[in-house]
């Protein structure tokens, strides 16, 4: 996900585009105005898929249903055909019905979101797919609901009196209300939370162990993208004057997610590229193709089809990213305030105290026991070094450590708290914090975004707050404290830059900033060195060596024995699954049984 | 509700969920081998459907020309290539093959009486109609990007499926087709009235399942499949190529589509937009079987039938809901077991 630029030239594009919408209502004609309309409507839905799909790597064929839910809501609830009786002192005003339609829209929304997000990426499109059609049906069968001629006599909107009887009045309240979401989603996806939601395209075990609930970040999305379609469906409802099921089937729904796609479904203004290819050119084609074809039906769904698996072959990114080249802008940067309040710190525990303490902890695969009766302990203050063989179960038990696997047998404990078993991201909110073997983080996020990730959970601002820039104060703290982590681990040159485009051994180090934005009291690293060059690991031995002496405890899985020797205060060894040596470097390093297991039998 | 018409439901479910039953399994063998949610399969059904209809009222349907003219493409794509790197013998003899099956099936169209033709000869002429545009949808759409994450594959089925129901309309026009059923024959059973299409339906659903059975257990091209599914590199590694292994699983889904069309075109009108709602009973079958488990699949398909068939004689008009709600706690239950934090490739 990139954020837009905002750097003069695109601002004066943004300038030019709001006076065009001011005014254009004044010379265009009804019929340009309607098809504004529809594009401003329709770009609302989409910019809901962009976040669902574009960031949150999730999806919905299922979006026309929510706009459906909110046409019908207002729809029941203001026109005198269906006005129930229990609401008939609010003479059907369409505000309430707002409000109604966003309530029912967001159980909905949750229902579903509840039943289908936690699985695999396949399953949720597919519920959404039935749960499209099966609503569309609901619209076309209940009695009460017009059946498939609909609901008529839907009362236009008024605000503060003025009633918005002409396509030329209601185009101001829809644009409005887009570029309003589109605002509040920017910002959101600027903040702590939107940096959550970035994380769950391809980061989510990492977002885990940094403390982020992802589950309740990929709700989020699917909720903010349900209530855009339903404030779509009551925009629509109002514009329309009457509804019936047909622009809320399954079709629409699909075509929802190709505008997304089509239009550039990482970058929010794609929602309105999208929109507008598709409104214009489905009117275009609806023209032409009959007379083409000699017969009436709506063919534009097969050029709509092949244009999308020509979009995908061919341009995955989508049209935005196209038009964008032609407008060249620079990549935004972050402001730091360093002056700004430093985030609370952790009360850390006394130096030798000992924090983490497994027992006999044990894990078997089927007939594999890959950990069998290791016991090990760090306290604070030292740093101890788990080192063996390939294949003799370091990783295992690393995993065990960190809350991402669980052990078949055994105790853990941390900081008096037993934490086998427990997920990643409440061992991460006791004070652990961790790197990864393979590294994980967000390529195309800046290596400052990247380790304000690490620092999640030390700020609280929610997505409204953030949607309304009221979270900038905590932000700064937030920004300022990633920033003081990339400096400490000597990334500073690197701050603004794509995190992807970092040298390994950098990358390495941007984990272990990551992991210290979260003021750790223990910090587990897995083979923190490999990838380094000399002096990068003379550089990540002094940081350790400072971290020791302000007192965390360390304990890292590593291969270079040069590194370890020269650093750890303790070692534990370990070979098929089991320990069989600890003590200090020196005596590990003479230990018969450790000089086996590295070098083979002795009397060959 | 008397037992009478227990038994005229349980029929009319099982006819139905056999071939629901076909689908998912079809639907479960493509997902497993390339990753794609076929849901354009329930084209297969409909098109399949509408041209035995056509063939039976002596039109060569023009769906032929659009099987023409994916095989041109085809063969431009492979000429593409073929500059690229000079082909073997064998590989340009199935590349012209590949074009001019379709050719020959065309002149069949059109120089023979349909009409008149008896009715296996009708179906197997729909058959060679319609199961090359299975390959060739594969080549043409998914194999360019067989890569990608299954996300994009999904985006790419419901355009595929747009594309078709849009050419289908073209091409068979708004009116629906049910065709005479296979034989006229109906016989007693104890108290049942048994039609002979149930048991055509029947017979020829088990006698695919046996010869897909057999397939994939006894035979090289079904264990190369087989481990494709198992282990995509595995299996690139030992020599199977990925795009023939999806060439070949989508000519067996065609295959099974468009047998399946012809099977139920006598029981119910199909038009050319009934596939989509037929694919997704399938879908549902094979999401209770996890999308992973042949018989789970087969038996939830199973299910769908008979509770479709049930629902329509109880609460008509919420028939389809009542199926596609079924899926929910079948989701529900999956969501509740399994815990791991699933990690999607980022494409």
């Amino acid at each position: 996900m990139k954020l837009r630029a905002s750097n003069a030239s695109s601002r004066v594009l943004l300038a030019v585009f709001i006076a065009f919408l001011l005014v254009g209502p004044l010379f265009l004609s009804p019929f340009y105005i309607t098809l504004l309309n529809y594009i401003g409507l329709y770009a609302m839905v989409a910019l809901g898929l962009v976040l669902l799909t574009g960031v949150a790597g999730l999806t919905s064929f299922g979006q026309a249903a929510f706009v459906g839910l909110g046409a019908y809501t207002t729809a029941m609830l203001t026109s005198p055909q269906t006005l129930p009786q229990w609401i008939s002192w609010a003479q059907g005003s369409p505000w309430l019905s707002l409000v109604i339609g966003l309530i029912i829209t967001l159980a909905v929304a949750l229902v579903l979101g509840g039943l289908t997000l936690r699985l695999s990426g396949h399953y949720l499109p597919l519920g959404t797919i039935a749960w499209g059609l099966s609503i569309y049906y609901v619209f076309g069968s209940v009695e009460g609901l017009g059946g498939h001629t609909g609901i008529t006599d839907i009362p236009s909107i008024s605000i503060f009196g003025y009633r918005l009887h002409e396509g030329g009045q209601i185009f101001y309240l829809i644009w409005a209300v887009l570029l309003l979401a589109m605002l509040g989603i920017r910002n959101l996806l600027d903040s702590r939370e939107g940096r959550a939601i970035r994380t769950l395209r391809g980061g989510m075990l990492m977002a885990e162990a940094m403390g982020i609930n992802t589950a309740r970040s990929r709700m989020v999305a699917f909720v903010i993208a349900a209530l855009l379609a339903c404030v779509s469906g009551w925009l629509y409802a109002h514009m329309q004057r009457f509804v019936n099921p047909n622009p809320f089937g399954l079709n629409m729904g699909i075509e929802y997610l190709f505008m997304t796609v089509v239009g550039g479904a990482s970058y929010l203004w794609g929602a309105v590229a999208g929109a507008a290819v598709f409104t214009v050119l489905g009117e275009w084609l609806q023209d032409i193709l009959p007379h083409l074809l000699g017969q009436s039906g709506n063919f534009e769904i097969v050029v709509f089809g092949v244009l999308m698996i020509l979009v995908l072959h061919r341009a995955r990114g989508g049209l935005w990213p196209v038009l964008r080249r032609l407008f060249p802008a620079s990549r935004r940067h972050h402001e730091i305030d360093l002056s700004a309040e430093p985030l609370p710190r952790r009360s850390m525990p006394p130096r030798g105290e000992v924090i983490l303490r497994a027992e006999g902890v044990t894990r078997r695969f089927g007939g594999l026991v890959a950990n069998n009766a290791m016991s090990l302990e760090v306290r604070a203050g030292e740093i101890l070094a788990l080192i063996g063989p390939n294949g003799a179960g370091k990783s295992t038990m690393f995993n065990q450590l960190s809350g991402v696997d669980t052990p078949t047998a055994g105790k853990i404990t941390f900081l008096g708290h037993s934490i086998a078993g427990r997920p990643a991201r409440e061992v991460a909110r006791l004070g652990m914090s961790r790197t990864f073997q393979h590294v994980r983080l967000l390529p195309r996020m800046s290596v400052l975004e990247n380790v304000a990730i690490g620092a999640h959970l030390r700020g609280e601002r929610g997505i409204l707050a953030a949607a309304a820039r009221l979270d900038r104060t905590e932000e700064a703290r937030l920004l300022a404290e990633a920033a003081r982590q990339v400096e400490r681990v000597g990334l500073k040159q690197y701050m603004h830059d794509e995190a992807g485009s970092l040298a390994l051994g950098q990358q390495r180090l941007l984990e272990i900033a990551r992991a210290l934005a979260s003021d750790p009291c223990l910090l587990l690293l897995d083979e923190p060195a490999a990838g380094l060059r000399y002096h990068e690991k003379q550089a990540l031995a002094q940081l350790l060596d400072r971290l020791r002496a302000e007192g965390m405890g360390i304990l890292l899985v590593e291969h270079d024995m040069e590194f370890v020797m020269g650093l750890v205060d303790r070692v534990v060894v370990m070979d098929f699954g089991e320990k069989i040596a600890e003590g200090l470097p020196e005596e590990i390093q003479h230990n018969p049984a450790v000089l086996e297991a590295y070098l083979g039998g002795v009397d060959e | 509700m008397n037992a009478q018409i227990l038994l005229l439901l349980g029929q009319d479910g099982i006819t139905n969920g056999a071939v629901y039953a076909l689908l998912a399994l079809s639907i479960v063998l493509v997902f497993a081998v390339t990753r794609v949610l076929f849901i354009p399969q329930g084209e297969f059904v409909t098109f399949g459907a509408l041209a035995m209809g056509a063939i039976q009222a002596g039109k060569p349907t023009t769906l032929i020309w659009l099987v023409v003219a994916m095989a041109v493409a085809e063969a431009v794509l492979d000429a593409v290539a073929f500059v690229r790197k000079r082909p073997s013998r064998q590989v340009l003899c199935r590349a012209a093959l590949k074009l001019v099956c379709p050719l020959v099936v065309a002149v069949l169209l059109y120089t023979l009486p349909l009409a008149e033709l008896p009715m296996v000869v009708q179906a197997l002429l729909t058959i060679a109609l319609i199961v090359p545009m299975g390959p060739q949808i594969y080549r043409l759409f998914y194999q360019p990007i067989a890569s990608a994450s299954t996300l994009v594959l999904l985006i790419i089925s419901l355009a595929v499926h747009l594309a078709l129901v849009g050419l289908g309309l073209l091409i068979f026009g708004p009116q629906g087709v049910r065709n005479p059923p296979f034989t006229d024959a109906v016989f007693q059973i104890g108290p049942m009235m048994l039609n002979s299409q149930t048991i055509w339906v029947l017979v020829v659903s088990i006698i695919l399942i046996v010869f897909l059975f057999i397939f994939f257990e006894r035979t090289l091209y079904g264990k190369a499949l087989r481990a494709v599914a198992f282990n995509r590199v595995g299996a690139r590694l030992m020599g199977i190529r990925p795009a023939y292994a999806g060439k070949l699983t989508f000519f067996l889904a065609a295959l099974i589509g468009t047998v399946s069309g012809i099977l139920i075109s006598p029981i119910t009108t199909l038009y050319y937009d009934s596939g989509f709602v037929i694919s997704l009973k399938g879908f549902v079958g094979s999401i209770i079987g996890g999308l992973a488990s042949y018989p789970v699949a087969a038996a939830g398909a199973l299910l769908v039938g008979l509770l479709e068939s049930f629902s329509s004689f109880w609460a008509s008009t919420y028939k389809e809901i009542i199926v596609f709600t079924l899926i929910i706690p079948f989701l529900l239950w999956r969501s509740l077991t399994s815990h791991h934090i699933e990690e999607e490739d980022e494409e």
